[in-house]
């Protein structure tokens, strides 16, 4: 396929929006998915799904459990293997690399070299409770993207006054409550200046009062900066805020998609106004 | 008994090749245990087998048998080593394949989602282990890590038998001119108790660093934080 057809061109362009400073500036590349299996031992989680993000298009993936969102931000982070089909980061695939004109699998280089677009914040924020907070924020534009030490304090800084953890800075992560320690992990995410933001259920580990903080966070961020941004969440209030499309889903397919207005104040498919049903009722 | 207690510069002297046989064969275990502990946690099955060969081949073999086999068997093939260098061989082999078990269980006991995290921020595998796996590995690894030095410290009596004049072989010795032997062998098992303290405590400090700096424990900057804020409620 040739890489102009990679990413469609008949989704709405969105307004480009300035960049604040701090966060990641830049050409986002749009993703496709072709016809991506995936399977666990004897389970379909994902069945030959095709779907398309345009660059800078922020995306909410909603459904029950088990429907295979997270299993789609997992092959994203390439966290998971596909067992079949093709994932397409802007012009180039995910998982399979060129040689002589052949398509093979993709090698350890390649994978390093295409994650240099993504990032991604965690239900369990994952910190590393070995380094400090300004460590955590440092260690990877230092061993990765080569900044200098000083360059990569200057970043966290920036960063955690974005994240409004100013003075947790030389705080060791297991002193952070629940939102705190969420709040580094998008601001080391961001440090890595990422084209494309994946959010895994990033709201539902934290106590309920924590919530809000940092949800307004992440919708300023969506707003202030050009990331494309795929988005796992139970919270339909936060899900509409941040995103510009929703896709259901069910069984490892797409039962349904639209503007957040659309799904949640007009869903057509009985199995979306099930689910959204059961989730108001929680 | 004041027989046994004039022979103490004997027994400091046995005192301290036992000491030096305790490091130096806890420095090739440690070596050793890291090097085949990570090969058993590698995704090559050929790099986890050399794991697998090294681990029951010295766990299975006494080290005393070992010990003999390097000091009397090669040197009818012409490699000859010195006493303490088949000593220090012997234990560390040994020892090393126990550690190594250590190793590799604490690497993978390290909960998954932190490799996920180091994935997520494209560390090199190379990195992923140095900088976030194996630093929270030790502090799974210290306890065990302990046992082990104390087990070589106590296995470290053999080597009297190929000569080497530690603490047990020093014994052997006094016990012979003086014919004190109830209290020679007191002695002897008051000092290996002193060593296996002094080895115990070494770990404790080394695992209430590493708890520290994994936010387990209180560091001393939060410690006087609290003391300032103490004073200043009171």
């Amino acid at each position: 396929m040739p890489p102009t057809e990679t990413v469609p061109g008949d989704v709405p362009e969105l307004p480009k929006k300035a960049a604040a400073a701090p966060l990641p500036a830049g050409d986002a590349p749009g993703l496709r998915f072709e016809k991506v299996v995936k399977r666990f031992g004897d389970t379909t989680v994902l069945r030959d799904l095709d779907f398309t993000v345009a660059p800078g298009e922020r995306v909410t993936l909603i459904g029950p459990s088990g429907s295979g969102k997270t299993t789609i931000l997992r092959l994203l982070m390439t966290l998971e293997r596909p067992d079949g089909g093709l994932i397409w980061v802007g012009d180039d695939t995910l998982w399979h690399r060129e040689k002589k004109g052949k398509r093979v699998p993709a090698d350890q280089k390649h994978l390093h070299e295409m994650r240099k677009q993504i990032g991604m914040v965690f239900q369990q924020f994952n910190l590393f409770p070995n380094m400090n907070v300004l460590r955590n924020l440092t260690e990877g534009p230092v061993r990765v993207l080569g900044l200098s030490r000083d360059e990569a304090v200057e970043r966290a800084r920036q960063l955690l006054d974005l994240v409004g953890l100013a003075d947790k800075i030389d705080a060791h992560p297991s002193r952070l409550s629940g939102g705190q320690q969420q709040r580094v992990a998008i601001a080391r995410a961001l440090a890595m200046r990422p084209r494309v933001l994946l959010l895994d259920e990033v709201t539902s580990a934290l106590d309920p009062e924590l919530v809000v903080g940092v949800q307004d966070l992440l919708r300023d961020i969506a707003r202030e900066s050009d990331l494309t941004l795929l988005c796992v969440t139970h919270e339909m209030n936060f899900a509409r805020d941040i995103s510009n499309r929703v896709l259901m889903f069910d069984q490892g397919r797409i039962v349904e998609e639209g503007t957040p207005e659309a799904i949640f104040d007009d869903p057509s498919e009985p199995r979306t106004r099930e689910f959204l049903r059961a989730v108001r009722a929680s | 008994m004041t027989d046994v207690l004039d022979a103490y510069p004997q027994l400091l002297k046995g005192a301290w090749i036992t000491v030096q046989l305790t490091l130096l064969g806890s420095a090739l275990a440690l070596v050793l245990a890291l090097a085949f502990g990570l090969a058993g946690t590698a995704r090559s099955a050929w790099v986890r087998a050399l794991n697998r060969v090294y681990v029951e081949f010295f766990r299975g073999t006494a080290t005393l048998v070992l010990m003999y086999w390097f000091f009397y068997a090669l040197p009818l093939v012409g490699l000859r080593f010195t006493p303490m260098f088949a000593a220090v061989l012997s234990l560390g082999l040994n020892i090393g394949a126990y550690g190594a078990e250590v190793v590799r269980g604490s690497v993978r006991a390290v909960p998954r989602a932190q490799y996920e995290a180091a994935v997520a921020l494209n560390l090199t595998p190379a990195q992923r282990m140095r900088r976030v796996i194996l630093p929270q590995a030790v502090a799974l690894m210290l306890p065990p890590f302990g046992n082990l030095v104390i087990e070589l410290m106590k296995g470290s009596a053999i080597v009297s038998l190929i000569t080497i004049g530690d603490l047990t072989f020093r014994a052997k010795q006094i016990q012979n001119s003086t014919g004190e032997t109830l209290w020679t062998y007191v002695a002897i098992l008051v000092l290996y108790f002193v060593i296996a303290q002094v080895l115990q405590l070494l770990v404790r400090l080394a695992e209430r660093r590493v708890d520290r700096i994994l936010g387990r424990r209180p560091g001393r900057a939060r410690r006087r934080a609290r003391a300032v804020a103490a004073e200043v409620g009171g």
